[in-house]
């Protein structure tokens, strides 16, 4: 079902077309969907379990899209019922989606200018849609932080820019953040794209502030809805917001997506 | 075959109708293609007060088994956008508009009633039930003499007709709902969410900031449809009946039990089409069994 809106969202039945495990926990799995010509980098969408016990769908990012064959890559973390129940789906396996949501990335900002995609863990996957996207800037380099030595999407990653690794326990690249990749290989950048825990989304603001750059950072939160309507999942805003008239936007909605200076984290 | 039914003297062009808080002003699902609002009974809209509020801290909402908790705490743009913005977006539309009114004093919601009162709004929805505000809210609504007093002042200033929504945190539900009706409201709508709490085992934390939240969702539709038998058994106002409400058939046992009309609430999260679903499976099952008009269903099952 579809009408003409001016905000067209989409709830249908999608099919897997492969799932694998990549790491420890996270899985890769691209599924058959129309909503896959509709994705921008930085978007999501919501994934329904077929449990009636969990109600509420699932926000899962945007990994890449392949729009030749309609398929739409999602790489994720199993992080309890929901997510335990998607990692068992094989190939056919019908999976119903709701997209596409969110603003995605300003990628125009990028135009020109040194560009850093910084990802941390479950936050590295939309990088790689960025990546894909990027044409004009001046120059681009991924810097992504895992926990160790399980890593996962950085051979993707690498197609398209030069990969930088930290590592909390120092088995690969960088001991440390991605803030420590950053400063101990002494890269540069104008604007910043970034999805990762919200200590490294922290981080990354104090970096900008420090270094007068600019950075767009993608924001979690528990979600209800995923359109706008239930008020779940709001930031606080430096200013008042334009649709909810108090200092509280709509993550699902106006985000995920934000400049780093407009919401207090 | 019929499917209007009537509330207070407004006609509804059927009775499925969305809960408070679970579809904004309809905006969203509208512009995004989900729902067409013309084939709905009515918009309820997400509850306004006087001034804008703020809300509670995140997280907001978690789900539980077969439902969801919210303690969103009522933030709103304020009265003033509602009429600016809203209003007039709903206007577009052949549909009733229900204004679901809150305020932290009695003063408040009197102030929100009175700037609505030359505005096309067909009736208001007095919200004493919402359990995750400090001030007013469920306050008004869990004494019966209180909640005479809040009515009696509302319905005193309000042009339009209003109904008192309810809470489930009650002892006697009958109690609230023949205080409402003694103080001249003219519908009553319940259940309202029924307060709950999630602790976190793993982080040995509360699930929610506010700590405690509103449950809803089909877990607590038996609650509600129980709620709504004993209510209607107690009053002679129509009933607006909600609580879990995710297809046809769970609206038909609320109109069943006594209800009037049927919102539809979290499960709009679920799946977006639930309302027209509703309106449709309603269609289909007056055809099935031969119902031309349906007060012949509203409160049969004695």
């Amino acid at each position: 079902m579809e009408s003409k809106g001016n905000d067209l969202k989409k709830k249908e039945t999608a099919r897997v077309y492969k799932q694998q495990q990549i790491a420890p926990g996270i899985y890769d799995m691209w599924i058959t969907t129309t909503l896959a010509e509709r994705a921008k980098p930085g978007q999501f969408i919501s994934v329904y379990t077929q449990d009636k016990s969990t109600l509420l769908p699932r926000p899962i990012s945007i990994c890449e899209t392949d729009l030749a064959n309609g398929r739409l890559r999602i790489v994720y973390r199993v992080a309890g019922k929901g997510t335990s129940e998607f990692s068992r789906y094989k190939t056919g396996h019908r999976i119903d989606v709701l997209g596409t949501l969110g603003n995605g990335f300003p990628l125009e900002k990028a135009e020109g200018r040194r560009v850093f995609l910084a990802g941390g863990g479950i936050g590295i996957p939309p990088m790689l849609s960025v990546a894909k996207a990027l044409k004009n800037a001046a120059s681009v380099d991924v810097i992504v932080g895992y926990r160790d030595k399980e890593l996962f999407l950085a051979d993707d990653l690498a197609q398209y820019a030069s990969v930088h690794i930290a590592t909390e326990d120092g088995s690969v690249g960088t001991k440390g953040t991605v803030i420590d990749a950053i400063e101990a290989e002494r890269l540069k950048a104008d604007v910043i794209f970034a999805c990762g825990p919200m200590p490294m989304l922290r981080a990354i603001k104090k970096y900008c502030i420090e270094h007068g750059s600019q950075a767009f950072i993608s924001l979690e939160e528990r979600m209800a809805c995923g359109v706008g309507v239930c008020l779940g999942c709001v930031v606080k805003t430096r200013e008042v917001d334009h649709h909810s008239h108090v200092k509280n936007a709509r993550i699902c909605t106006d985000g995920p997506v934000y400049d780093a200076m407009d919401v207090d984290i | 075959m019929n499917t209007e039914i009537t509330i207070a003297g407004v006609t509804f062009k059927n009775p499925v109708m969305t809960a408070s808080g679970t579809f904004g002003s309809g905006m969203e699902y509208s512009d995004a293609g989900f729902v067409d609002l013309n084939c709905l009974g009515a918009v309820v809209t997400k509850g306004v007060a006087n001034v804008p509020w703020e809300g509670n801290p995140t997280p907001r909402v978690q789900e539980t088994y077969g439902g969801m908790l919210n303690a969103i705490g009522l933030q709103n743009p304020g009265i003033d956008v509602l009429i600016e913005r809203d209003i007039p977006f709903l206007k577009q539309f052949d549909t009733r508009i229900i204004v679901n009114v809150c305020g932290r004093t009695i003063a408040d919601y009197v102030e929100v009633v009175e700037k609505l009162s030359d505005q096309p709004v067909d009736l208001l929805e007095i919200n004493v039930s919402c359990p995750n505000v400090k001030h007013g809210g469920i306050a008004f609504g869990q004494h019966p003499r209180s909640l005479f007093d809040i009515t009696k002042e509302v319905k005193a200033k309000a042009k339009q007709p209003i109904i008192m929504k309810l809470s489930p945190n009650v002892t006697d539900i009958t109690e609230m709902a023949r205080s409402a009706e003694a103080a001249g409201s003219d519908a009553i709508s319940l259940i309202n969410t029924i307060t709950g709490m999630k602790i976190d085992v793993h982080k040995r934390a509360f699930a929610l900031a506010n700590k405690t939240g509103g449950l809803s969702g089909p877990a607590i539709k038996p609650v509600a449809v129980r709620m709504v038998y004993q209510a209607a058994n107690a009053v002679n106002i129509p009933i607006i009946g909600m609580g879990g409400i995710a297809n046809a058939e769970d609206a038909i046992e609320f109109m069943l039990a006594g209800a009037t009309g049927v919102a539809i609430g979290a499960m709009n999260f679920v799946n977006p089409y639930t309302t027209m679903e509703v309106v449709k499976g309603i269609e289909e099952y007056m055809q099935q069994y031969g119902i031309e008009d349906l007060g012949e269903i509203i409160g049969a099952v004695k």
